[in-house]
C-alpha cells in the first residue's frame, strides 16, 4: 500500500466516526420519538393527534372493549400454544407475546373484502380475520403446512420464508386494481425481513404500479438474535421515501394508534393513492420461537422496560379510567379466556395424524405421472407389511 | 388454418390467442411490452392488448415471479418471461419455495396457473449467462411442470396447454431454434402436453432428446442412415413429468438408448432417464444407456461452445459406442 493511499484513508475514517457520533444510534425509546404516532400513552392516557384522531373518532366503548377482548384472547391462545409445545403437543411455536396491539389494531382496520398476507406470527391478525385459532396449530403440530382455506377469510397461509409474501401481496393488489375493486391488501413482515430483496422489490413494484397495498412492518426489535441495528442504518419507515410513498412509524403497543394509522393507510390504498409503509414499533417479549433462547443475546432490563409499555395493560388502564368497562366485563373475559385455552388444548390433542397417502395429495392440480407411480409403489410397499401378518389377498386389495 | 411460421412467431401467435380468448391471461416481463421482448416473442402484443395485460416490469426477476403468484391468487393466469436462462436465479426462491409448493401447502385450495417462459440453451454465440440449460434444477422440484418444445407447431400448442394448466409450468424455449420455420395448424387437436412423440421410427437404437437437441438428433439419424444404421428419434417434449412409457416402448424395440441434452450430463435429465429405463428395461438392453451433454464446467465463452455442446460427431460417437456392445 502506498503512503498516499494510507494518508487518504485517514480523514475519511475520522469523518465517518464524527458523523456516526452525531447521530442517535442507540435504540430510541418510542415515547421520545417525535415521529411516533401515539394515541394512548403507556399509562393509558389518551393523547390528541391532529392527523389520526379522525380515524378512531367514532369508536364506541363497546368497540374499545372488543379490542381489549381480542388482545386478551389472542394472548391467552398464544400462551396455550407455548404450553402445548412444552408438553410435546406442538413441534414449535412462534409466540406473538407483546405484539398484540400491532396485530389487533391493524387486523381490525381491515375490511372483509381486504386481503391479508401474513408471516408465521400473525396469530392476532388471523383472529381478527375469523380464522379459527386451532387451524393455525396444524402446521406447528406437523399435521399439515397450512390448514385453512385462504379464500374463506381472505387470509393467506402463513409464509415461513420471510419476505416472500410481500411480493404476493403486491401482485394480488395489482390484480385488485386491474379488477377495479375498491378493496385493499395488507402485507405483514418484520424488521428482519426488511433486509430481504423481495421486500425491496415489492416496494418497487407496488410504487411503480401504484398498487393498493399496505406494508405493515412489525419492528419487534429482534430478528432471532440480531437487533434492528443489524438490519438498517435508518428508521425502517423512512425507507418508503426512497420508493416514493409515505412511511409512518406508529407505537406498535398502542392498539388505538395501530388501528387509526392502518385505517388511514388502507383508505389511501382504496382511494387509488398507492402503497404505504407502516412501521409498528413494538417488542417481541418472548423468544423468537420455542426453540430459541433469548438469554444468550439480550438482557432482562430491556424486557422490563418494554413490559411497562404492555399493550394490554395500557388499554385496560384507559378503559378503567374512562369507565368504559366494569369488573363484570373483566371477570367474564377471564372465564372466556380460560374456555378458549381449554378448547384449543383439547382440539390440538384430538388432532389426528394425516393419512400416509397425504404425502402424494395436492402435489399438482392436474396430476403428474411420477407422483401417481410413486404413490402406487408406496401403496405396494405399505401393503407388503400387511402381507406378513394378515392374509395375503386382503393385503393386496388393501394396497390398491 | 395451417401456416408456416418461425418458432418465436408461433409462441407469439399462441400468446395472442390466449390473450384474446381469456381476459385473465397476462403477459409480463422485462421489455416484453414496447420492445416486444429481446427475441421479439411478444412483438405487438402490448399494442393490441394494452399495458394492463402486457406488462413491462421492473428489472427484478423475483419480483416478476412473486407478483405473478399474487396475481394468480387473485384469479389471473400470468405468463411471465425471464429474459435469459442465466437470469432466472433471483426468481428461483419464489419458484421453488412458493410457486411450486403453495398448491400443496393450501391442501389444494389455491391454484397457481403461472407459466414461466425461459429462452434457454446455447449455440448463438452469446456472452456469459445467456446460453445455459437449467431444466434439471426445476424438474427436481415437485409441484413444477417442465416442458420444452422442439418446433414451431409444438411451441404453439404446448404454450396453449401450459397456459390452460392449473399447475405452474416452466416453459423452456430453445432460443437457437427461434427462427426455424415449420407448419403450424392452429385448428389441430393437440396431443397431451406431457406425451413424447416419435419423430422418426427406427430399429437399431433410440435417440431421446427435447428442445434444441431434437433437430440435432434428426441430423444424427440421417447421418447414421448413410452408414446403414436405422435410428429412432424421440422428442420427449416434457422434462417433468417425463413420458417414460414412450421411452420404454421404444427401447424394448431398439434395445439401445442414447439421451442427448445441452445441460451438463452430471445430475442431468439423462441420468434420471438412464436410471429409470435401466430399471424398466433391464432385460431388453443390449448396452448401457449413454448420455451426451454439457460438461461439468461453467458454460464456456462463445468461441468454445461448439466443443462444449453436443454436436453431430459427439452424438454419433455415442451411437457407435452403444452399438458396439
Amino acid at each position: 500500500m502506498t503512503v498516499e493511499s494510507t494518508a487518504a484513508r485517514k480523514p475519511r475514517r475520522s469523518a465517518g466516526t464524527k458523523s456516526t457520533a452525531g447521530k442517535t444510534t442507540a435504540r430510541k425509546s418510542p415515547s421520545t420519538d417525535p415521529e411516533l404516532v401515539q394515541l394512548l400513552t403507556p399509562e393509558g392516557k389518551r393523547v390528541k393527534n391532529a392527523e389520526y384522531d379522525k380515524y378512531v373518532a367514532g369508536i364506541t366503548p363497546e368497540e374499545l372493549r372488543g379490542l381489549y377482548r381480542d388482545m386478551v384472547l389472542t394472548r391467552r391462545f398464544d400462551a396455550e400454544a407455548t404450553s402445548l409445545q412444552r408438553q410435546g403437543e406442538l413441534g414449535l411455536w412462534a409466540s406473538l407475546l407483546g405484539q398484540e396491539a400491532a396485530q389487533i389494531g391493524s387486523g381490525r382496520a381491515t375490511r372483509e373484502d381486504d386481503y391479508v398476507f401474513p408471516t408465521y406470527r400473525e396469530h392476532g391478525v388471523a383472529w381478527c380475520r375469523g380464522v379459527d385459532p386451532t387451524n393455525l396449530l396444524g402446521m406447528f403440530r406437523g399435521v399439515n403446512n397450512g390448514g385453512w382455506d385462504p379464500n374463506s377469510n381472505n387470509f393467506q397461509l402463513y409464509t415461513i420464508v420471510i419476505g416472500s409474501q410481500t411480493l404476493h401481496a403486491t401482485g394480488y393488489a395489482m390484480g385488485v386494481a386491474k379488477d377495479g375493486a375498491d378493496s385493499a391488501v395488507i402485507a405483514y413482515f418484520g424488521d428482519g425481513a426488511s433486509s430481504q430483496g423481495d421486500v425491496a422489490e415489492s416496494f418497487t413494484f407496488s410504487a411503480v404500479y401504484n398498487a393498493p397495498v399496505v406494508f405493515f412492518c412489525q419492528n419487534n426489535q429482534w430478528a432471532i438474535s440480531e437487533p434492528t441495528e443489524k438490519q438498517t442504518r435508518v428508521p425502517l419507515y423512512q425507507r418508503a421515501q426512497g420508493y416514493g410513498f409515505p412511511g409512518v412509524r406508529v407505537d406498535g403497543n398502542d392498539v388505538l394508534a395501530c388501528l387509526a394509522v392502518t385505517k388511514w393507510a388502507l383508505e389511501r390504498a382504496r382511494a387509488g393513492e398507492g402503497p404505504t409503509l407502516v412501521e409498528a414499533y413494538t417488542y417481541r417479549m418472548g423468544a423468537h420461537t420455542t426453540s430459541d433462547d433469548p438469554t444468550r443475546y439480550r438482557g432482562d432490563e430491556e424486557r422490563q422496560a418494554w413490559e411497562a409499555k404492555d399493550p394490554i395493560l395500557r388499554l385496560r388502564a384507559y378503559l378503567e379510567a374512562s369507565n368504559h368497562a366494569n369488573d363484570g366485563f373483566f371477570a367474564e373475559l377471564e372465564t372466556e379466556s380460560e374456555a378458549l385455552g381449554k378448547r384449543v388444548r383439547e382440539a390440538v390433542r384430538a388432532m389426528p395424524d394425516p393419512d400416509h397417502f397425504a404425502i402424494f395429495e395436492n402435489v399438482y392440480a392436474d396430476g403428474h405421472a411420477l407422483v401417481d407411480e410413486e404413490r402406487a409403489q408406496f401403496a405396494a410397499y405399505q401393503a407388503s407389511f400387511a402381507t406378513e401378518s394378515d392374509s395375503g389377498s386382503a393385503a393386496v386389495s388393501g394396497g390398491h | 388454418m395451417a401456416e408456416k411460421m418461425a418458432l418465436a412467431k408461433a409462441i407469439n401467435e399462441s400468446l395472442r390467442r390466449a390473450l384474446d380468448t381469456d381476459p385473465k391471461v397476462l403477459v409480463m416481463g422485462e421489455d416484453v411490452g414496447k420492445l416486444g421482448g429481446v427475441f421479439r416473442v411478444t412483438d405487438g402484443l402490448q399494442k393490441d392488448f394494452g399495458e394492463s395485460r402486457v406488462i413491462d416490469t421492473p428489472l427484478a426477476e423475483s419480483g416478476i415471479v412473486g407478483t405473478a403468484i399474487g396475481l394468480a391468487l387473485r384469479g389471473y393466469r400470468p405468463v411471465v418471461e425471464i429474459q435469459f436462462d442465466g437470469f432466472v436465479f433471483p426468481a428461483y426462491d419464489q419458484i421453488v419455495t412458493q410457486l411450486a409448493k403453495m398448491h400443496a401447502r393450501s391442501l389444494g385450495k389455491v391454484k397457481l396457473p403461472v407459466v414461466v417462459r425461459i429462452p434457454y440453451g446455447g449455440g448463438i454465440g452469446a456472452v456469459e449467462h445467456h446460453s445455459e440449460s437449467p431444466e434439471s434444477l426445476f424438474a427436481h422440484v415437485a409441484g413444477l411442470k417442465v416442458v420444452s418444445p422442439s418446433n414451431a407447431s409444438d411451441a404453439y400448442w404446448m404454450m396453449q396447454q401450459a397456459i390452460q394448466s392449473d399447475d405452474p409450468v416452466i416453459f423452456f424455449e430453445p432460443k437457437r431454434r427461434y427462427w426455424d420455420k415449420a407448419e403450424v395448424n392452429t385448428e389441430a387437436i393437440p396431443g397431451p402436453l406431457h406425451k413424447a412423440r416419435v419423430v422418426r421410427e427406427g430399429t437399431d437404437l433410440t435417440l431421446a432428446a427435447y428442445g434444441p437437441m431434437v433437430k440435432l438428433c434428426q441430423e444424427v439419424a440421417d447421418a447414421a442412415a448413410e452408414e446403414g444404421r436405422n435410428l429412432e428419434v424421440l422428442d420427449l417434449r416434457s422434462v417433468s413429468p417425463i413420458d417414460f412409457d414412450s421411452i420404454q416402448a421404444s427401447v424394448e424395440k431398439t434395445r439401445r438408448l442414447v439421451v442427448v441434452h445441452e445441460a451438463p450430463v452430471f445430475f442431468g435429465s439423462g441420468a434420471e432417464i438412464a436410471a429409470r429405463i435401466t430399471e424398466r428395461c433391464f432385460y431388453h438392453l443390449e448396452a448401457p444407456v449413454l448420455r451426451v451433454g454439457g460438461y461439468h464446467a461453467p458454460y464456456p465463452p462463445a468461441r468454445l461452445e461448439e466443443e462444449y455442446l453436443p454436436g453431430l460427431d459427439r452424438v454419433l460417437d455415442a451411437v457407435d459406442r452403444a452399438l458396439a456392445y
